[in-house]
């Protein structure tokens, strides 16, 4: 029980992570990022370039994966995301456009990285071993207390700082911030900058672990889309709920469904299904977002 | 269709010819023979494409067709293979069944809007994919494979349809079919929009309060709606699976599911027949990229963002101009 407790922690965090990126981008922009699963796959494999293959220090190779996320994040807002939501007759074809940024992000994946699965070393060694009734690895405490760190760093980001006041803001009525001269365009830009680092990240933070692959960006835009919409699309605190839920629902199908073969994910989707059909706005949204 | 235009008239002249006759002369005049694989995919995907297009006729993002082209290919294969069923009986019963299940699952997620309806449908697929895998009469990952190719139909001794199995050039045979039936579905799907029934639709997609404070009964519509797009989905499969002549629970995926989103997207909302051009363009573009090897993902890629980027309303904006209806 305490080991299926933790590894819902574990799996918790890192979901918690991936659903706030995905979150904060769709509250802003009203954008469905489909490429958010590629943008954590980019992460894991910059990390995994500069930790595993050159040496860089853990930590730095992390930053260097944020940095390299946020700045793609930035150029795709800027240039893509902006003039098409300013110049097309319906909302939705930004949908297009997410799905041709995550066929493209695959392609340069492929190209520069390769399809190969890819590991880097452990960071720390060893196992937390309570009276065998609880074994975590090290570097997984690690990497979980890390991606808790970060949370609780971004919602105080949101919670205090100016730029999170006007993220708030713009989220809320992009009109009204406008008028309270809030610059939209320069804002809805570091808010997908900031989304897009978020991905990075968690990549960067889980590549340690799980390692990383081509193939990991669609999967895990679907888990991170799922996550959003048991807490609420566009809002924070749904986010992390969603996140938590998913990551526990998960550690315990996996524990007591086994035997079954694999119908825990089969489980999660109905009962995701009957959710929203009784409250169809997630645990915190607001009706129709 | 009291009101066609003599030019519309012409258009449709045109396409048939094209459909028909110049495409067989041309395939055999070039021998290039792998294109008819290619076209038949590009009607049989259009056509469920067309579904597509009529839930977003209601206001709806539906980015769960792949389910409802993967259950149409399991009922098929299921009828035909285990229940020795003619092929042609099984199409309309695959239908029938998405419809049915479309209904049953419409209930409660047509209450939901906007992004919360894309992304429940797209979670559908992945539920239909992975039930596909649970269920033993769907075989779980082997799938059905080997299933015979359609029979004959004859009514009071008169051939109707011949039997595939028996013709030397089946490509060819299923072309035909793959057209006749694209071309069945868009005079449908024309008719609807052009109906009572369409007017009732284009004024949910504005503002479904509204409608339904006219005295529109919404939540009907969108379910006959709904089931009606599922139908082409499932017949879009089953024909798909009968081609194939195998059904996997990979037949049909998340990434199907999106791209026939994008076959609407691409070819533009606003347009009956924008599907059918965003399927060609998109399919027919990906097979031709294919010879740039590694790249192939790539061009695609970079071609699709710049067509949206610079096209948001669609390819056959181009023509139209902005915001023409229809």
């Amino acid at each position: 029980m305490e080991q299926i407790l933790a590894n819902g922690v574990y799996l918790g965090s890192q979901y918690a992570m991936i659903a706030l990126g995905l979150t904060l981008i769709f509250a802003l922009m009203n954008v469905l990022n489909f490429a958010h699963g590629q943008m954590y796959v980019i992460g894991g494999f910059v990390t995994y370039t500069f930790y595993g293959q050159l040496g860089v220090p853990f930590v730095l190779a992390l930053i260097i994966s944020c940095l390299t996320l946020a700045v793609l994040g930035a150029l795709i807002e800027k240039f893509l995301f902006a003039p098409v939501i300013k110049g097309s007759a319906r909302e939705e074809s930004t949908m297009l456009l997410a799905a041709g940024i995550a066929f493209l992000l695959d392609a340069l994946i492929l190209l520069i990285f390769g399809e190969k699965q890819r590991g880097v070393p452990k960071i720390v060694n060893g196992v937390f071993n309570y009276d065998f009734r609880l074994i975590m690895p090290y570097d997984r405490i690690v990497i979980c207390v890390l991606a808790i760190l970060s949370i609780i760093a971004f919602i105080c980001l949101m919670q205090y700082s100016k730029t999170g006041r006007a993220l708030r803001a713009l989220a809320q009525d992009r009109t009204a911030a406008q008028l309270m001269g809030v610059n939209v365009d320069r804002y809805s830009m570091i808010g997908f900058a900031l989304g897009a680092m978020l991905a990075g990240l968690v990549g960067g933070l889980l590549v340690t672990i799980t390692g990383v692959n081509l193939g990991m960006g669609g999967p895990t835009s679907i888990k991170a889309f799922m996550m959003v919409m048991i807490g609420g699309a566009g809002v924070i605190s749904g986010a992390i709920w969603g996140g938590i839920i998913l990551g526990f629902m998960e550690a315990i199908g996996l524990a007591v469904l086994s035997q079954y073969g694999d119908i825990t994910y089969l489980l999660i989707f109905v009962s995701l299904m009957i959710f929203l059909a009784i409250r169809p706005q997630g645990l915190m949204g607001k009706p129709w977002g | 269709m009291k009101n066609l235009t003599s030019k519309q008239l012409v258009g449709v002249g045109l396409f048939l010819f094209a459909v028909f006759v110049a495409v067989p002369v041309l395939i055999r005049i070039t021998g290039r023979w792998d294109f008819y694989f290619t076209l038949t995919s590009v009607a049989l995907l259009a056509i469920a494409s067309a579904g597509v297009w009529l839930t977003f006729y209601i206001g709806r993002i539906n980015i769960g067709q792949g389910a409802f082209a993967l259950i149409g290919a399991y009922v098929s294969a299921i009828l035909v293979v285990k229940g020795g069923v003619s092929f042609w009986i099984s199409l309309p019963a695959a239908g029938l069944f998405a419809a049915l299940v479309a209904i049953l699952i419409g209930l409660p997620i047509l209450r939901l809007r906007g992004v919360y309806f894309a992304m429940i449908t797209l979670v559908l697929t992945q539920v239909v994919t992975l039930t596909a895998l649970a269920l033993p009469i769907t075989n779980g990952a082997k799938g059905i494979s080997s299933i015979p190719l359609p029979s004959g139909i004859s009514i009071f001794g008169v051939p109707i349809i011949p039997d595939f199995a028996a013709m030397e050039n089946t490509k060819l045979a299923f072309y035909y079919a793959a057209c006749i039936l694209m071309i069945l579905t868009y005079a449908a799907l024309y008719r609807l929009v052009n109906s009572r029934l369409g007017h009732l639709c284009r004024s949910m997609q504005q503002n479904e309060e509204l409608a339904s404070s006219i005295g529109v009964n919404i939540s009907y519509i969108r379910i006959v709606i709904f089931a009606i797009s599922s139908f082409f989905g499932g017949i879009g499969g089953a024909m798909f699976g009968s081609i194939a002549q195998s059904v996997y629970p990979s037949s049909f995926q998340v990434a199907d599911s999106v791209n026939f989103m994008l076959n609407c997207f691409l070819g533009g909302l606003g347009y009956v027949f924008g599907p059918m051009l965003g399927t060609l363009v998109l399919y027919f573009g990906w097979d031709l990229l294919f010879e740039l090897g590694k790249y192939q993902l790539l061009v695609y890629s970079l071609i699709l963002i710049a067509v949206i980027r610079f096209l948001p309303n669609g390819l056959l904006s181009l023509r139209l101009g902005k915001g023409g209806p229809k």
